[in-house]
């Protein structure tokens, strides 16, 4: 057990399951002997060599589409997209491909590949409209594909082996922002968290509140500040979210009867909107209130200079307020 | 055999110097033309209104079957397109197979009726699935010979594609690596000169895709499509320089599209007469035939014998597939993922 940087955790992840099973390789852009611009890869070039830690052309489409074709033939591989900003080149061989293969050979074919993709905004140095974008609903919308963002670096070493070992397709999305400002003890033995289940952190009784990745980190922070002013937040992480955990949800709304949503993401038809749609549709007796959603304004991405990027992000005393409009109905 | 024409020895034919027998031959002759009645019987049962699509290999059968022929059939992979009927063929697919996916039936074994017609696959014959958006799978089959190097398997993998196709960003990307990586890969590009409608030379600027080749770092060749042996010869080349670990070759076929694109197009809109009754000189069924009787391998009582052959076994699937089970409805929601 050691403490580490959820960073260390993917990396960990990673160089296990590819001293584990020799068919584990990575690829991507300036994995090898950089060993990634944020150093998920560090080390590993020089302990699997080139041939599992393979440096690709600047080109994410064939990075997806070589990885498919890999998996076909006996491979377990790990694509990286340097930035999730840079995936959309990939899109077609993420959804027409990827995630189709098992359906339209009717079980014949498998792809079980993982695309790792860091996102989100709020970092340090500044991402500005290309290196910020939260993508995750245009992905989990795709029937074939699993899409997963841990928050701990707990959670990132566990369901990243479990995403490696997965059958099927997984989008792992690590937040830029909770590489180094997450930290949390990390067993250095061999352990799964199984991709489904969300996980309560924080156990509440006036609202819900629904959450993934950086915006946890707010959520929770606004949890604290309102819990002084008698509001008792629920805060739960989805972690997984395609296959969506619809019982916890549910169940945490049912005890609260109030329920909101954070997401990084522009509001409109974001994440967001599939869980309130959700609580609208089962949970609808329970409720006590209007299903809320905080998220980022409705504009094309984060924006660069510093008053315009803060502008745009979630925070916690935006939730925080809007966890006491919530609460106050 | 006893058909061999004394005239036609091994060594001055061209098949002879190819180190092809008058057995290989003839086989290579049933595969195109079982290819071509299966073809032809997807029209009329179409156009009969007993199916709902067809698109169409007419054209191309001999360039497959050429290539193809080349390969290991069993140990090596391949990643078709909606052309690739005679490669599928040969690679081991059978009438019954791929009739079943033209009547979308529960037994097909491509896509369980899933895809439309033509987008064939077979785990056990190393045939990928693939979609109907051109160009992805070329970045697959990269993969694929990516994987056949690294687990020394020593697998090659043939992919196709028309040559509309090689205007798509994947099938730069794909070539472009394999280059890098000399995989154990053979790029064909059946060359009929239309896209649907659009015609070469508002696809690209060459005459030739196989110039493109050298932008890769690796040979680009032409071949004439309609002739089996040419299509062969050029196969075996490229099977031995990826054998040989020297990687990929790029091989243009340059084939005629005997048909409308699909069921749903009329190519006389777009095509002049002139073009398509100058196609019709290039068939490679009939081209080959011709071959076969010059050397003495084929007479009228092994052509009948052969075509009567493959019109019990094109009869046979199209009953089989035409009386086999629907998927049942209930299976819609199976195999998006794997089922533990």
């Amino acid at each position: 057990m050691a403490e580490m940087r959820l960073i260390d955790a993917v990396r960990q992840a990673m160089y296990e399951e590819m001293q584990r099973d020799e068919r584990v390789l990575v690829l991507g852009e300036d994995v090898g002997l950089k060993g990634g611009v944020f150093g998920a890869t560090d080390g590993f070039y020089a302990e699997f060599g080139e041939a599992r830690v393979l440096d690709t052309p600047l080109a994410e489409s064939l990075i997806v589409g070589v990885a498919v074709g890999m998996a076909a033939n006996g491979l377990v591989p790990i694509a990286e997209i340097q930035f999730s900003d840079f995936i959309h080149p990939a899109f077609n061989q993420i959804v027409s491909e990827a995630a189709r293969m098992r359906y339209r050979s009717n079980g014949a074919f498998g792809c079980p590949i993982t695309i790792r993709a860091p996102y989100g905004g709020g970092v340090e140095v500044h991402g500005g409209l290309y290196h910020s974008q939260s993508i995750e609903a245009f992905y989990a919308h795709v029937p074939g594909l699993k899409v997963v963002t841990p928050y701990t670096p707990y959670d990132a070493k566990g369901l990243l082996k479990a995403a490696i070992r997965d059958p099927d397709p997984v989008l792992f999305l690590e937040h830029k922002r909770l590489y180094r400002s997450a930290r949390g003890e990390v067993p250095d033995d061999d352990y799964l968290v199984p991709i489904g289940p969300a996980v309560v952190r924080r156990q509440g009784t006036t609202l819900s509140v629904f959450a993934y990745g950086q915006m946890l980190h707010e959520t929770l922070q606004a949890g604290s500040q309102v819990a002084e002013e008698g509001i008792d937040a629920e805060v739960v992480d989805l972690r997984t979210l395609r296959p969506l955990d619809t019982e916890t949800i549910l169940a945490s709304v049912r005890k609260t009867s109030k329920a909101m949503i954070v997401y990084e993401d522009n509001r409109f038809m974001g994440f967001g909107a599939e869980v309130a749609a959700l609580i609208a549709e089962e949970a609808f007796d329970a409720l006590d209130g209007p299903i809320v959603r905080v998220a980022g304004p409705e504009v094309p991405a984060v924006p660069y200079s510093d008053p315009l990027a803060a502008a745009f992000m979630p925070t916690a005393a935006k939730i925080a307020d809007a966890m006491r409009r919530l609460a106050a109905y | 055999m006893a058909v061999q024409n004394p005239n036609a020895t091994t060594a001055t034919t061209r098949h002879g110097a190819l180190g092809l027998s008058a057995e290989d031959l003839l086989e290579m002759y049933s595969h195109i033309a079982l290819a071509r009645a299966i073809d032809e019987r997807m029209w009329v049962l179409q156009r009969a209104g007993m199916v709902s699509f067809v698109i169409s290999g007419q054209g191309h059968e001999g360039a497959q079957v050429g290539v193809m022929w080349a390969t290991d059939r069993q140990h090596d992979w391949l990643v078709p397109f909606y052309r690739s009927l005679a490669a599928c063929l040969t690679k081991g697919m059978t009438a019954r197979d791929l009739m079943l996916g033209l009547f979308a039936r529960h037994g097909d074994p491509s896509s369980g009726g899933r895809q439309m017609p033509a987008h064939w696959a077979h785990a056990a014959h190393k045939i990928l699935s693939t979609s109907s958006p051109v160009g992805t799978q070329y970045p697959h089959a990269v993969g694929i010979a990516y994987a056949a190097k690294l687990r020394g398997s020593g697998e090659l993998c043939v992919v196709s594609i028309g040559e509309g196709g090689t205007s798509q960003g994947d099938w730069h990307e794909a070539l472009n690596f394999a280059g890098i990586h000399r995989l154990p890969v053979i790029f064909i590009v059946e060359n009929n000169r239309y896209a649907i409608s659009v015609p070469q030379r508002l696809q690209m600027a060459v005459d030739d895709v196989a110039v493109r080749a050298a932008g890769y770092g690796f040979p680009g060749v032409v071949v004439d499509g309609s002739d089996v042996l040419a299509s062969y010869e050029a196969g075996r080349e490229a099977v031995r320089r990826a054998r040989a670990g020297e990687g990929p070759t790029l091989i243009e076929c340059k084939v005629e599209r005997l048909t409308a694109h699909s069921s749903e197009d009329r190519q006389e809109k777009y095509r002049p007469t002139a073009d398509l009754e100058a196609a019709r000189s290039k068939d490679p069924l009939v081209v080959f035939k011709h071959y076969l009787e010059q050397v003495g391998v084929l007479d009228e009582a092994r052509y009948t014998e052969i075509h009567n052959r493959i019109k019990a076994v094109v009869n046979d699937a199209t009953e089989y597939a035409e009386q086999a089970p629907w998927p049942d409805p209930a299976t819609v929601g199976r195999h998006v993922y794997l089922e533990g």
